[in-house]
């Protein structure tokens, strides 16, 4: 047996990573109390025993945290009084992320993260020093490959970088820094009608502070993105505090989603999400990025997009076939932009009421069909059909499709993803 | 896909959906009864009416139900049909099926019922049979079980 086969534990500053969090947004709450001489001694004793309980805590855990790769599993034993020991194949590894929260950074740790088909979860290693992260990386990508677990990392091809002023930019025009714009408009129209916008301004706080760090996640999510191809799938980073690493090999691609906001066609950006197996799980340490889409490319153009699309899934048909006209009763709105085809490898679909969303789905990922006729399509002798995948959020479907051609549809499409799950 | 090879819940299951519309009735029959007893007799029989009504809609609206669901095994996949006012049908391929349950309520239990549940890894595949009769239920899991193993496919 070999040194780095044996059980390991995780770095000894781990703890510190949350703790260090919890006691930021500690002093960023109850600074100003301590500072305007509220709260005697008991208090500030109160706050010590909890922290001190916290650390506590943070160090037992890690006490009894390790875990090993062993035959191609990667083995976390974890808990004290409830032992929990998980096993993670990695022939169904879908994803693997380098996670860097800012205090992580500070101290020279990482975060590597597995996320696995099916209902496994994610496996979690928080936090290992850089260099091991990077190597372990490296050997458990190679080893879910089935590839000889030595092989060296090969340099990666970087694709596109987005520059920082885009990002500003597109996110000048998204939801959020809408939001808040309105909330001015309306302080500024209260002042004006001589009310209080102190009042107002108060009772909006919590939807403020939540806008405001949607905000800062989103930039710092999308902050100096790129993407790179590797020979073992496509890389993507980000981050300007928590910088964020994750390889999607290839193949693991369950749906491709172009999105174009209404906001930023006049720039003609674009944004491509890129969904992979695994379920969406309630678990209390679930972090927020597990619940929602990545997108890899958080804001492009149109070129870069089409570029990036083209390479995860080459050589998909255009979306060609409209849906009857009469469908306009029925999806007035987005009418102008269902669009659907689909070839013997791929399905395409276009949809969107006030932008243009356009997804991709490999037909050997089809997991079922389905065909949906409600009563107003029913009337108007249309139906939708389904094409699901073990993705999490993207859902395929060619919407409005005339009756007949429907019952065709998914006939033809039930034996085409048959032909591709065999080749 | 022609509609006679389709195969339907057991004719139990409409007996099951008769008693549940039945007993929602006599509920309602209650609250017109408590109406009955405290106010006065014309509000009480009104109230009556409308749970008579109500419950005899219900039961309408479950057998119609009940006749919409259908169920086809083909060489490679299996076919579910269901609803009335929204119609769906789903294909759901053997080799993409994770596990089948088979479950049973009160309900359905006291009238030798059960339901079963076809699992793939999209959470969005809502493929499930009720009301067949245990034995038949019994079948189709080991069946499909077996077809699954047969076609088995990763992700």
């Amino acid at each position: 047996m070999t040194d780095r086969d044996r059980w390991h534990r995780l770095h000894p500053l781990s703890p510190a990573v949350p703790t260090g969090r919890l006691v930021l947004a500690f002093a960023v709450i109850f600074l100003p109390s301590f500072a305007g001489g509220g709260g005697g001694a008991w208090d500030a004793a109160g706050h010590l025993a909890a922290l001190l309980a916290l650390v506590g805590l943070g160090f037992v855990s890690w006490l009894v945290t390790r875990w090993r790769v062993e035959g191609g599993d990667l083995r976390i034993e974890t808990g004290l009084i409830r032992r929990s020991s998980q096993r993670f194949p990695l022939s169904q590894v879908q994803a693997i992320d380098t996670v860097r929260p800012g205090l992580a950074r500070l101290f020279g740790l990482a975060e590597l993260r597995l996320r696995m088909g099916g209902s496994g979860g994610a496996a979690r290693l928080a936090y290992l020093p850089v260099a091991q992260a990077e190597a372990l990386r490296a050997r458990l990508l190679a080893l879910s490959r089935g590839s000889h677990e030595d092989t060296p990392e090969p340099e990666d091809r970087p694709l596109v970088r987005v520059p920082v002023g885009r990002v500003a930019g597109s996110l000048l025009l998204s939801a959020p820094v809408l939001v808040l714009v309105v909330y001015a408009a309306v302080l500024a129209g209260v002042e004006l009608e001589g009310g209080s916008a102190r009042a107002v301004a108060g009772l909006a706080l919590p939807i403020l502070l939540g806008d405001a760090v949607a905000i800062w996640r989103r930039f710092n999510r999308a902050y100096g993105a790129t993407i790179a191809a590797a020979p073992e799938g496509l890389r993507f980073r980000s981050g300007l505090v928590e910088t964020n690493a994750e390889t999607i090999p290839e193949g693991r691609v369950q749906a491709v989603q172009l999105v174009e906001p209404i906001l930023w066609r006049p720039f003609g950006w674009c944004r491509v999400n890129v969904d992979v197996a695994g379920r969406v799980r309630d678990r209390g340490d679930e972090r927020r990025d597990e619940r929602e889409l990545r997108s890899v490319l958080p804001v492009g153009t149109r070129a870069e997009a089409e570029a990036l699309v083209e390479l995860l899934v080459p050589g998909a048909p255009a979306p060609g076939r409209r849906p009857p006209r009469r469908a306009r009763w029925k999806s007035p709105l987005r009418y102008r932009r269902l669009a659907f085809d689909y070839d013997a490898r791929y399905a395409v679909t276009t949809a969107g009421r006030l932008g243009r969303i356009q997804v991709w789905v490999p037909l050997t990922k089809v997991q079922s069909l389905r065909r949906i006729e409600g009563p107003v399509q029913r009337l108007l002798r249309v139906a939708t059909v389904h094409v699901d995948t073990a993705g999490k959020r993207v859902d395929a479907a060619l919407r409005d499709v005339d009756g007949e051609d429907s019952l065709r549809d998914v006939e033809r499409l039930t034996e085409l993803a048959r032909a591709a799950r065999r080749s | 896909m022609s509609s006679d090879d389709w195969m339907r819940p057991s004719p139990r299951l409409r007996v099951a959906r008769h008693v549940e519309a039945g007993a929602v009735t006599i509920v309602l029959l209650a609250v017109a009864g408590a109406i009955l007893a405290f106010s006065s007799v014309t509000n009480g029989a009104v109230a009556a009416a409308i749970a008579i009504a109500a419950g005899a809609l219900l039961d309408v609206m479950l057998q119609r139900r009940v006749g919409s669901w259908g169920y086809l095994e083909r060489e490679d996949d299996l076919l579910i049909r269901r609803g009335l006012l929204v119609r769906r049908l789903s294909v759901v391929p053997y080799g993409r099926m994770q596990f089948i349950d088979v479950t049973a309520g009160p309900v359905e239990r006291s009238f030798r019922l059960a339901t079963v549940r076809l699992h793939t890894a999209a959470a969005a595949s809502d493929a499930r049979i009720p009301g067949l009769a245990t034995e038949e239920a019994a079948r189709l899991r080991d069946r499909l079980a077996a077809l699954g193993e047969a076609h088995a496919a990763g992700l």
